[in-house]
């Protein structure tokens, strides 16, 4: 039994929208995510919404090994969004990445031209904590000063990554981070520190 | 990470503009024994949502995706202008189609709208828009800055500052800042990648070797968070200063040209200039004939055909609650 | 006293109750059926659904009805609706050349395979006012003439011409899917599928223009018409859960094959080059000045110099469109008067700035 999308795919996909598109705008500052999706396991109810409410038939999909490993998520994504999948990070619009201590560097995917910046990967990851406050310094666009969030699990080498996705501006990856009823953005404009 | 494999030219299925039916060339990797992708519109997404017999906000949802990504690369990548398959949409182009679909690809039941056009919520063209909006998704409307939530404007910033929880959509004529330097988009599109803004500053300074002054009013080119350089709509300058370090987040939507771009909230905004020719905006000699207000931007209403004037707030929410709190001008004409 | 201009709303509701009024005209007058328009107006429709890019004769009627007869406006309201339309893919494509042709000719060869068909045709017509259609006169039925014995089988004269490779190959299909402007922004260089159907979409007006001024040297391509077909064609489509082509049914086209001279090079014999145009309906103006055009756009491709507005991809493409070029011209009657006052206070600053330098030097003195 395959498991439903959104009850409301109208309102749900704009309500998903808004808080990714606030969450962009705003790095560091969590915003509420709540899609009410029960996606088969390991993708989470976060990684599905996002998943339902941006890609479709013209966005190439790559999955992380842990998400690739279960046939239901494959399944569960082209029955809802259309969204082809791919296995090669550097062609893919979206990246969804369950397990992010294992994503592989942001370097491998897709991170624009200089005359098409836009045409970037868009990673969205499930990390188990987001917390505002404490931990990584933010600073750029959509920042006031600076921000603190602290993010967790994060995969090896995140600030450097960061630091490295962020030398080449205009070019770079842009993250979407959830967890469990929130997301929070980290697009490729902002600096990221330790402290 | 400079160049990439990746084609520098359309259709990139990285951008996911909407093609209609699968993916590009060699990006599909389909398990056969996956259902078949399901034919357009996805489920569910039939319209009939508002009684009006269009889809709530009127775009279909394939269409409010492909703008809300087009959105989300504008906002990490700020004042580059983001190419979209803009819609033919039921008002001309010209009159506000890209803010249009900025605005329904954004807008949800809990927003609050107001749309002006030249500062003012009650020209045709506003209003028209706003029923457009009204009959559609059926959402609040107002004409109090303060109360919306999302401000569709034409050629002016709202008086009243603008806060966090809010979002400003420009409707943009010519989106590119060197378009009059330089008509062909092969040739800004390089020289946006280049950052090479050269020929802007000898433009502007050609004005004031031969005006003695900046001769651009409106539409005053400004450059974004260090980098790219935008047009900021046909905003007269004397805006430009609101858009610096906004609590709001900018978004600009051009229709017939098919770009959108964005500038986050809290971004820095700076208007071209020189050292020895800083950035000035115009000053009106008088305050507001209704309301007293002065550092607003005024009209010029002409009262007789013997030279006979006024001037009035050009932010017609901001003079009426100016007024309703007992400020008076002095009904006179200047 | 100066009136806030409110009434914005009042004002825009009468507008359009006058409209409505203006559009239905003198009551005594009987009203229009769309079948009427579609009928009697056919070439017009044609022309709308051409540019609306929407095959469908009613609506095409209905929306001209709705504009008061006006084209582009009419254009704009079947635009906005196919906008609206759910999009299932794309037909296979149409073959031309088993045509049911109404009519055909060929400034090329004088016979051919098929004949010359002259069909319904205002050529050799003398434009006289034929004052008898205003007395509602009825027509006489067209004499009905025997069919020749090659009637039905009308090979294109581009493919008779290439069978002895005296014209370019047509180019060959590699299944690239063809890009839609619809649906993705224009990136230069586009290439010619797309440049064809911006010229299809594009105002018969501006397109004929250009056309001409080829012809007159901005851009020559010495063309000939190597054939003008009309008639209906079968519209197939591949559903992606069948697998294999079901018709949809057949609609009515109108194809313009150009044959134009070219030189050759050190790599290429001499051989004559294609233009190529293709429209709804009957549209042999559009569909000829649609082919000069784009054998025009061809001249990079061929190397040959870009120097005229026709050649320039960028100019014709960017501004082929009448909704885009109505809107943007017609967008100056909205108010301005933001900017304006931006200008008004700067052309005052400069005059006065100008007055004050132009003053005597002794008269300055003294003011100092």
């Amino acid at each position: 039994m395959l498991a439903p999308g959104f009850a409301d795919p109208v309102h749900d996909a704009q309500d998903t929208f808004r808080a990714v598109m606030d969450a962009l705008a705003r790095p560091g500052r969590p915003r509420p995510l709540r899609a009410g999706l029960e996606p088969p396991a390991p993708l989470t109810p976060e990684l599905a919404a996002v998943a339902l409410a941006l890609t479709d038939a013209d966005t190439p999909v790559w999955l992380d090994a842990g998400l690739a490993a279960a046939p239901e998520v494959a399944v569960y994504l082209r029955f809802h969004t259309g969204a082809p999948l791919t296995d090669d990070p550097a062609v893919a619009a979206f990246a969804l990445i369950g397990d992010p201590a294992r994503c592989p560097p942001l370097g491998t995917f897709a991170c624009g031209t200089p005359a098409y910046p836009d045409t970037a990967t868009t990673l969205v990851l499930a990390l188990a904590t987001i917390t505002e406050g404490a931990g990584l310094c933010l600073a750029g666009p959509g920042i006031r000063g600076t921000a603190r969030v602290a993010l967790a699990p994060l995969p090896e080498g995140f600030v450097a990554q960061c630091a490295e996705n962020r030398a080449d501006f205009p070019l770079g990856v842009d993250l979407i981070l959830t967890a469990p009823g929130r997301v929070v953005g980290l697009p490729r404009s902002t600096a990221v520190t330790e402290n | 990470m400079s160049e990439t494999a990746m084609p520098a030219s359309f259709p990139s299925p990285l951008r996911g503009g909407v093609r209609g039916g699968g993916g590009a060339d060699g990006t599909v990797a389909l398990d056969p024994a996956l259902p078949p992708p399901p034919a357009p519109p996805r489920k569910g997404e039939e319209r009939g949502d508002t009684g009006s017999g269009y889809n709530f906000a009127y775009l279909d949802e394939g269409t409010k995706r492909m703008i809300r990504r087009a959105i989300l690369k504008a906002i990490a990548v700020p004042g580059y202008q983001v190419p979209f398959a803009s819609r033919e949409m039921p008002m001309p182009y010209g009159w506000g189609t890209g803010g249009v679909q900025v605005t329904a690809a954004i807008l949800g039941r809990a927003d609050v709208l107001k749309v002006i056009d030249q500062g003012a919520d009650d020209t045709t063209n506003a209003v028209s828009i706003r029923r457009f909006f009204a009959k559609t998704s059926g959402v609040a409307t107002t004409t109090r800055t303060a109360e919306a939530t999302i401000i569709q404007t034409r050629h002016r910033i709202p008086e009243t500052p603008l806060s966090e929880g809010q979002t400003l959509v420009y409707q943009v004529p010519i989106p590119e800042p060197l378009r009059f330097l330089e008509p062909r988009e092969t040739e800004t599109r390089q020289l946006h990648a280049l950052a090479e803004y050269g020929a802007m500053q000898v433009k502007l300074y050609e004005d004031i070797s031969r005006h003695g002054h900046i001769a651009t009013t409106y539409a005053y080119p400004v450059e974004v968070a260090g980098r790219y350089v935008m047009d900021p709509s046909p905003t007269p300058k004397f805006d430009n200063p609101k858009m610096d370090d906004c609590p709001a987040l900018q978004l600009f939507g051009a229709g017939r040209e098919r770009r959108i771009y964005a500038v986050p909230p809290y971004t820095r905004v700076r208007s071209l200039d020189f050292e020895d020719h800083p950035f000035r905006v115009q000053e009106f000699t008088y305050p507001c004939a209704l309301c007293g207000a002065e550092g607003v931007y005024l009209d010029e209403v002409l009262l007789d055909d013997a030279g006979r004037r006024m001037f009035v707030c050009s932010d017609t929410d901001h003079c009426e609650g100016r007024r309703a709190d007992g400020h008076v001008g002095t009904g006179d004409a200047a | 006293m100066y009136v806030a201009v409110k009434g914005g709303e009042a004002a825009i509701d009468n507008a359009h109750r006058l409209l409505a009024e203006a559009r239905r005209g003198d009551p005594a007058v009987p009203e229009l059926s769309v079948a009427q328009i579609r009928a009697q107006m056919a070439l017009l429709v044609d022309r709308v659904m051409t540019e609306g890019s929407l095959y469908d004769p009613d609506l095409a009627a209905l929306a001209l009805k709705q504009a008061r007869g006006d084209v582009v406006e009419a254009v704009f309201l079947v635009r906005a609706y196919r906008t609206t339309l759910p999009r299932f893919g794309a037909s296979v494509p149409v073959d031309t050349g088993v045509m049911a042709v109404e009519r055909r000719v060929s400034a090329t060869f004088k016979d051919l395979p098929g004949g010359q068909v002259l069909g319904p045709t205002f050529d050799y017509t003398h434009r006289l006012i034929d004052f008898a259609l205003a007395a509602e006169g009825e027509v006489q039925a067209a004499a009905e003439a025997e069919p020749r014995d090659d009637a039905g089988h009308c090979p294109r004269v581009t493919d008779l011409l290439a069978r002895d490779g005296l014209i370019e190959a047509a180019p060959p299909d590699d299944g690239t899917p063809p890009g839609d402007l619809t649906r993705e922004p224009v990136d230069y260089p586009a290439d010619r599928a797309l440049r064809l159907q911006a010229l299809a979409r594009g105002d018969e007006g501006f397109v004929l223009g250009l056309a001409y001024s080829t012809q007159r040297g901005y851009g020559r391509t010495h063309p000939f018409v190597g054939e003008i077909r009309v008639g209906e064609v079968a519209v197939d489509f591949v559903p992606e859960e069948l697998g294999f082509p079901v018709p949809l049914g057949r609609v009515r086209l109108t194809e313009c094959q150009m044959v134009n001279q070219f030189k050759g090079s050190g790599a290429a014999p001499p051989q004559f080059t294609r233009g190529y145009g293709l429209a709804f309906g009957q549209s042999e103006r559009k569909a000829m000045a649609m082919a000069l055009v784009d054998r025009a756009l061809r001249a990079e491709e061929l190397g040959e110099p870009v120097a005229s507005p026709a050649q320039d991809q960028e100019f014709v493409l960017a501004h082929c469109d009448s909704l885009q070029a109505t809107g943007f011209v017609e967008h100056l009657k909205l108010p301005h008067y933001v900017d304006f006052q931006a200008e008004l206070e700067l052309v005052r600053r400069l005059r006065a700035e100008f007055e004050r330098k132009s003053e005597p030097v002794e008269m300055q003195e003294a003011a100092e």
